[in-house]
């Protein structure tokens, strides 16, 4: 069969590969895309997107508990957890379909099946619906094929009752009771959403917080706020065991020296992702990898001329805005421009719980470390016009910047709408700016924006409203 | 032994110097020929070095004071040495190096260390020593293809935190090449133009042996540029009065014209071997002109001055309007900041002016807001010639041909290249002697004409 020229052949069609196919279209360049599974990737179809459905299912629920304090009566209600899966499914449904459109109207042909690379310009697609092609890449070969759920030695996910988050967003039943092996992003985010849906959660975190990543002092506060919601958490705990048995899943866990077990209806593995690189043909092609992560330059090139890779399997935060900040950096290399790199330094990390979490930058305790002296401001959201009149006052934004060139080191949030309201100290970092333009920044009143204005200014020691 | 480090003086009008940063802390050890403090005159930054070697005892003026020349800054010592009478000693305890003598060939630089002789005295031996600047920093002159990136109104483009960490750290931001989008200053280009190697220092260049080729020509110093784009300033009643009625003589613009010759053999001599450089762009006389005029103007901005109204505005910037020569007439497009922009942009922007000139393709801004005119005429074989001013600017050059004429050397004649420059200047806003000033300059630039590329 006689091979198809393109000048760019993307594989993998989640945010990284999606956004660079459209990058390289509208710079000029023919594009083919490769996807074994729907077009948007994990993100759109089974992560980011109907995870972020089901929490706002688990939002609404909220509500309606709270309904007497806003003096609604509501009786008699009742919440579905298969209609909040089902509705999940719908809107990952159209924001594939979305992908889609788009796809035709950068005029970027979809190939299904799943790709191989059988030099560093030709992809064979094998396994497809509409049968095996070979393409040719005139000029690149984007790699784009994201990762997949890791679990423990020993233990296999089946997504029945031992389940990954593709498990959790898919399986309409409900378990009596889970737990949650990791407390990143995705253990937190499920532990919301199973808890408030009446589940008996548990989260295990071998390291000595919740949200590792994050600052200090947002892990404590959700592990406060979660525990007063009777999830239980549990830090420090290694599983020494996953057992499936007739009533349910034994998990040995060791914690302090001391091993006892935790029974639940449903194991959620959430113990971080995997580059996906297998059956790539990197091998054959000696692309440079580094503890499973394809290596790339600035320019997202890999060691292998014209083929690049982007997104999860190369590296860094393992996050759908990081890749699609990759794949154009990827496309506009390849057509010829010369992007700026992706600063890794300054990508914003969000998880949707309640209260949300966002940050960008370093933590208190990473900025402390670094020797040079801080200064740290922090603002309670009850002390926020707005944040009371919405009654939503968990959490508060803490700046931390350099005490001498008032820099913006980071930047951490818990509350409502953190994940929206960390752009502005992405902004500034972007920018350059320092505590005095936040503060010479006049913020709408009542916002929930004013918080970021007087984190900053207790930065600088003189808040106006605490 | 006991080493005082003094405020130096660094030029005549210095009065007194701000310590800006000290490079090395209390504690630390210092050897003879290390830098350790940067001083800022009102000209200039400029490096001082330890003469004596020992251990920076005490810091006396903390960063960012100032204090009158001569007064003592620091003391260097032997960690035995007593100092506490020396640190806590009234002011004027040391004599006034300071005050010395201009430096004439046979005269010991002033503030040398003292001859071992003085040592043998009641008190420990004490020695007072003027650092020699190590680097006379003088903006404009520095490396000036870092300023190639400054937009043509002169706004100097860099985050709010480039800005501050130069503001504590004294770099100069307009210095800087950005690196950040369409040229932006950002933190990195900061940090790197503080950690590049101090020209002087690395070279290890300093004291009497790197004096001037020249020992009775005084430095040519530009003065440092000004933030502001332009300042205003009031009229003298005299220059009111002469405002008032040249024009009454010579209306509208009261011309006076001055013409100087120009040797131009060293200048040749450099443009053949600039032009031999592969890959770099061709140097015209013309753009040698334009650059000797735009330091000149820097140094006399009287000249790059114009009535403005009731006030005389003296321009900070030189924006040099070139006149091209059209079939139907004359367009005078404009190089911007050429005081700062090194003589191969020079050529490369103002071939690129003249061409588009020349095809009807200057842009609207191309073609306004220079300060000061150049008019050459040379390669129509002309001796000189006086130009008109291009109001409402104060004055213009006309430049006529090099050529080739017979001069006296040593008693002997010979063959050498010889160029005649001719100013034409607004009376209202300036005079002969100004004028004068300002041509000297222009022909010492074009005489010594390494310091066109420095």
């Amino acid at each position: 069969m006689a091979a198809q020229a393109f000048d760019v052949v993307v594989v993998g069609t989640g945010p990284g590969g999606y956004v660079s196919a459209i990058r390289c279209a509208q710079l000029g360049l023919s594009v083919a895309t490769v996807e074994d599974d729907r077009p948007g990737g994990v993100c759109l179809n089974w992560g980011c997107i109907p995870t972020k459905s089901l929490l706002r299912n688990a939002e609404v629920v909220h509500l309606f508990e709270r309904a007497a304090e806003f003096g609604i009566a509501v009786n008699d209600w009742k919440a579905d957890y298969a209609q909040a899966v089902q509705r999940s499914r719908r809107v990952a449904d159209r924001m594939a379909k979305g992908v889609e459109f788009l796809f035709r109207k950068n005029k970027i042909t979809l190939f299904r099946g799943r790709g191989a690379l059988t030099s560093a310009k030709v992809v064979e697609v094998t396994g497809g619906a509409d049968g095996a092609h070979t393409l040719e890449a005139r000029r690149a070969v984007i790699l784009a094929t994201g990762s997949e759920p890791r679990s423990l030695p020993g233990v296999t996910i089946d997504e029945k009752r031992i389940i990954s988050s593709t498990g959790a967003v898919t399986n309409e039943g409900r378990p009596g009771s889970l737990v949650i092996i990791g407390a990143g992003a995705v253990g937190i985010e499920f532990a919301d959403v199973y808890a408030t849906y009446g589940v008996k959660v548990t989260v295990l975190e071998a390291l000595p917080r919740v949200l590792p990543v994050e600052d200090e002092e947002v892990s404590a506060l959700i592990t406060r706020l979660f525990s007063r919601r009777d999830i239980a958490i549990r830090t420090g705990a290694k599983v020494k065991s996953v057992t499936p048995g007739a009533s349910g899943i034994a998990v040995a866990v060791e914690a302090e020296g001391k091993t006892d077990t935790v029974q639940a209806d449903q194991v959620l593995m959430a113990v971080g992702r995997a580059a996906r690189t297998k059956g790539l043909g990197l091998e054959a092609l000696s692309v440079a990898t580094e503890r499973g992560f394809v290596t790339v330059s600035a320019a997202m090139e890999t060691s292998v001329k014209g083929l690049y890779a982007i997104g999860d399997m190369a590296g860094h935060q393992m996050l759908a805005h990081k890749a699609m900040a990759e794949g154009v950096v990827a496309a506009e290399a390849i057509a010829g421009q010369s992007p700026r790199p992706v600063d890794y330094g300054n990508v914003p990390s969000c998880t949707y719980c309640r209260p949300q979490v966002a940050s960008i930058g370093v933590s208190e305790a990473t900025a402390r470390a670094g020797g040079r002296e801080i200064a740290v401001g922090k603002f309670p959201f009850t002390a926020s016009g707005k944040a009371v009149a919405l009654g939503e006052t968990d959490g508060f934004i803490k700046v931390v910047a350099d005490k001498t060139t008032g820099e913006l080191l980071g930047v951490h949030i818990v509350g409502p709408e953190a994940t929206e309201l960390i752009h502005e100290f992405a902004v500034g970092r972007t920018l350059e700016a320092t505590l005095e333009e936040i503060v010479h920044t006049i913020h709408a009143h009542p916002t929930l924006s004013e918080a970021a204005l007087e984190a900053t200014l207790a930065a600088l020691g003189h808040p106006i409203h605490i | 032994m006991i080493t005082k480090v003094l405020m130096p003086k660094l030029s005549d009008a210095m009065e007194t110097g701000k310590v800006i940063k000290w490079l090395r802390k209390e504690g630390d050890t210092v050897k003879g020929g290390d830098v350790i403090a940067e001083i800022e005159t009102d000209k200039a930054n400029v490096e001082i070095e330890a003469f004596g070697s020992g251990v920076l005892r005490k810091i006396v003026v903390p960063e960012g004071d100032s204090v009158p020349v001569g007064d003592l800054i620091g003391v260097i010592a032997d960690p035995s040495d007593d100092i506490a009478n020396l640190a806590a000693a009234p002011k004027p305890a040391a004599p006034k190096p300071a005050a010395a003598p201009p430096a004439t060939a046979n005269a010991p630089a002033a503030g040398r260390p003292a001859a071992p002789a003085a040592a043998t005295g009641p008190l420990p031996a004490m020695e007072s020593y003027q650092s020699v600047p190590a680097t006379t920093q003088v903006v404009p002159m520095a490396p000036a293809a870092a300023a190639t990136v400054q937009p043509a109104d002169g706004r100097v483009k860099a985050s709010p935190l480039a800005r501050k960490i130069a503001g504590q750290t004294g770099v100069d931001l307009r210095l800087i090449q950005g690196t950040g989008p369409g040229g932006r200053i950002i933190r990195r280009d900061v940090e790197a133009a503080q950690a590049a190697p101090r020209p002087a220092a690395a070279a290890g260049v300093l004291r009497p042996a790197a004096a001037p080729s020249r020992p009775d020509a005084a430095a040519f110093v530009v003065p440092p540029r000004p933030e502001a784009e332009f300042e205003d300033v009031a009229m003298t009643p005299m220059r009111a009065a002469i405002a008032k009625r040249m024009p009454m003589s010579k209306a509208p613009v009261p011309h006076f014209y001055v013409t100087s010759e120009v040797d131009m053999d060293a200048a040749w001599k450099l443009r053949e071997q600039l032009n031999s450089l592969e890959g770099q762009p061709k140097i015209s006389v013309t753009d040698m002109v334009v650059k000797a005029t735009a330091l000149a103007l820097r140094k006399n901005p009287g000249v790059n001055a114009q009535l403005n109204g009731q006030a005389i505005r003296v321009h900070h910037r030189a924006h040099i309007g070139l006149a091209v020569a059209l079939e139907q007439g004359l367009i005078t497009p404009v190089l911007r900041d050429c005081d700062v922009k090194p003589l191969g942009r020079i050529a490369v922007e103002s071939r690129d002016l003249a061409e588009r000139a020349r095809g009807g393709k200057l842009r609207a801004q191309e073609m306004s807001g220079a300060t000061f005119s150049i008019s050459n005429l040379g390669m129509y074989d002309v001796e000189e010639f006086s130009a008109i001013i291009n109001p409402p600017e104060g004055a213009i050059l006309a430049v006529g041909s090099v050529r080739q004429t017979p001069v006296v050397d040593d008693g002997e004649i010979r063959v050498g290249r010889r160029m005649k420059v001719t100013i034409s200047c607004d009376h209202r806003v300036m005079d002969g002697a100004m004028g004068a000033r300002f041509l000297q300059d222009v022909k010492r630039l074009l005489e010594e004409p390494l310091r066109l590329l420095v």
